[in-house]
């Protein structure tokens, strides 16, 4: 790699009481590339994620973005860096429409009096973006983008979130489990969005349990063990079950990997 | 791209309009649930519409007269306005047990600075205004940070607040001729006025044009989208960026202000100031107008459109059995007919998502 790293994280350390999650554990991420993260259960993969997303709050090690030392408080903050994160959960509101989820918590609002004094919120300018956005997805079969968000299926859902995070992110979008939920054809259509957005230029973290999704898109696997980063591997040199391997303990990485 | 995989080839034959909608339920009862699910508020009209033409039929000219229905809406004005209040807790959903006895110890404190203290009557309302605010700001804090259920915090509010009005007051009441002659601008919202036969007061524009301004916030502005979104997954809210410990504070506080609006409309349908009024169900009442308006109790759906409705067919309701020289108990049973229409209509509506 000769290109910098976007992100960049040294010796994050994380305890909770007597439990240590993160033990001091390195993360990097470069431009365009699709960053898979696996591990075990109870690996320390969330805490990961959250440390980076800001939803938990490092006891010690350093996070750069593009160079500069960041410390992320809560979510909103790192959402502002311009890092977003699809939930496994995809934190969608169900009665509220798409236009409105995608715009939850940073709405549009009407240029002069109406917008400044009355606070009207801008339908036309924020329906159009999240039409212009699912359209540049390709999820535009969705009719009607003031429908709830309740009566689209799982996978549509799971479009709109991603279409969310695509629309907001500038630096990195982090996705947990995006194909956890989903069937065999709505997974595919997620794996697709997720290539789609690589295309545009946004680094992807993905966090899966799913070996074939992760082989698939993957660039270059993060195996996270006992809280820390294990090695990097190159999915093309490697096969699924090295990965199972090394992941689980049952296998020792090579010397190059652990360098990566 | 990415390459298929084995598994995955099937789908080659597949249908790939993945993300169409089919139009599966055309049949007339799925298309009205679809419209009543978009259209909250839908239901109570239909209802309020029904019931007024029931009593037309059943009671005559008497109950169509403009001078009869804007009765009505003197009747409902305290009770539409304590509902609009309730509205904006139960789409977070919570549920503000406390608004009735805030209502009515703003009332005691705007009279007592106005009459008992002499302090100017503008003053005397801001004071009344911004203790019902403090108390709707109590039940916030204890919703928000101390993470207690909406029901549990306001029992108990509404027990402390009912007894701290009685303690205050001494259980003394003002009298109606003294309001007039020391603080008349407390009679504000009785005032009214005569269109033809209707008699209208101020305190029934205040109740709508309170219910029209309330309508824009929730549905324009990001605010009232995050009030829904609170109600509706405060999981999915918080993450998506809305500081909902904000909105509910904020929530619950506009929620006292407007119970202490109430309170000064209440001294203009009354004339006097009485403590005693604490033992009036007007909490229940307000939750009452609210379920019949289609409002969801478990969160974040419904149109404030619709508690305007469900406060006017409850005065509807009353007003026809009254005229009929029906025994009051059927109002009360009626009451609570439609709340439990209302709900289980609610409960179909809901079920089109899935």
């Amino acid at each position: 790699m000769t290109q910098e790293p976007i992100l960049t994280a040294r010796g994050l350390v994380k305890r909770y009481g007597r439990v240590t999650a993160l033990n001091s554990c390195d993360f990097d991420l470069y431009p365009g590339e699709i960053l898979a993260v696996i591990g075990d259960n109870g690996a320390g993969k969330s805490t990961l994620i959250k440390a980076i997303s800001g939803a938990v709050i490092p006891d010690e090690g350093t996070i750069e973005l593009d160079g500069k030392q960041v410390l992320f408080k809560s979510p909103i903050e790192a959402r502002e860096a311009g890092i977003e994160t699809v939930y496994q959960n995809l934190a969608l509101s169900p009665a509220l429409s798409i236009a409105d989820n995608m715009f939850l918590g940073r709405e549009i609002r009407k240029p002069g009096f109406l917008g400044d004094w009355l606070r009207m919120l801008d339908r036309p300018a924020m329906e159009k973006r999240a039409r212009d956005k699912l359209t540049e997805l390709g999820l535009m079969t969705i009719q009607n983008i003031s429908q709830a968000v309740e009566t689209l299926s799982g996978g549509q859902r799971q479009g709109v979130a991603v279409a969310r995070a695509a629309a907001f992110g500038s630096k990195m979008v982090i996705m947990d489990e995006p194909t956890a939920a989903l069937g065999v054809k709505e997974s595919r259509r997620v794996l697709e969005l997720i290539l789609d957005v690589k295309k545009r230029g946004l680094p992807i973290v993905l966090i899966s349990h799913n070996m074939p999704h992760v082989f698939e898109v993957a660039d270059r696997i993060h195996i996270h063990r006992l809280g820390r980063r294990l090695c990097v591997i190159d999915p093309k040199q490697y096969t699924m079950s090295d990965a199972v391997a090394f992941m689980t303990g049952a296998k020792l990485p090579p010397e190059a990997a652990l360098a990566a | 791209m990415a390459q298929v995989q084995e598994f995955e080839k099937a789908l080659s034959n597949s249908e790939t309009s993945v993300a169409a909608f089919d139009e599966h339920g055309t049949s007339i009862v799925k298309r009205i649930q679809h419209f009543l699910h978009s259209t909250p508020a839908a239901v109570p009209l239909i209802v309020l519409v029904l019931s007024i033409a029931v009593f037309g039929v059943t009671i005559g000219g008497r109950f169509f007269s403009s001078y009869t229905l804007t009765l009505i809406l003197q009747q409902i004005a305290i009770v539409g306005i304590l509902g609009a209040a309730q509205t904006l807790v139960i789409l977070t959903a919570g549920i503000d047990l406390s608004i009735g006895v805030i209502m009515v110890i703003s009332a005691v404190i705007m009279g007592n600075c106005a009459v008992t203290y002499g302090l100017p009557t503008l003053l005397a309302v801001v004071i009344g205004l911004a203790a019902g605010g403090a108390c709707g700001l109590l039940n916030g804090l204890l919703v928000a940070y101390m993470k207690l259920p909406p029901f549990i915090v306001t029992l108990g509010t509404w027990n402390i607040v009912m007894a701290t009005n009685f303690i205050y007051s001494a259980n003394e009441t003002i009298r109606d001729a003294d309001v007039d002659v020391q603080a008349p601008l407390l009679h504000l919202f009785g005032l009214n006025f005569k269109i033809g036969t209707a008699v209208l007061t101020i305190g029934v524009i205040a109740m709508v044009v309170l219910v029209l301004i309330l309508w824009y916030v929730l549905n324009h502005t990001a605010w009232g989208r995050h009030v829904y979104a609170v109600g509706d997954d405060p999981e999915a809210a918080k993450l998506s960026g809305i500081q909902t410990k904000k909105v509910l504070i904020s929530v619950y506080t506009l929620a006292g202000l407007i119970a202490a609006f109430a309170a000064w409309v209440s001294i203009g349908r009354n004339g006097s100031i009485s403590p005693s009024a604490a033992v009036t169900d007007y909490n229940l009442q307000a939750i009452t107008a609210t379920v019949i308006g289609g409002i969801s109790l478990f969160g974040g759906r419904g149109s404030i459109l619709g508690t305007l409705f469900g406060a006017m067919i409850v005065g509807v309701v009353s007003m026809g059995l009254n005229m009929l020289g029906a025994d009051p108990q059927w109002k009360v049973l009626l009451t609570g007919v439609l709340i439990i229409g209302a709900v289980a209509i609610d409960q179909w509506i809901r079920k089109v998502s899935v």
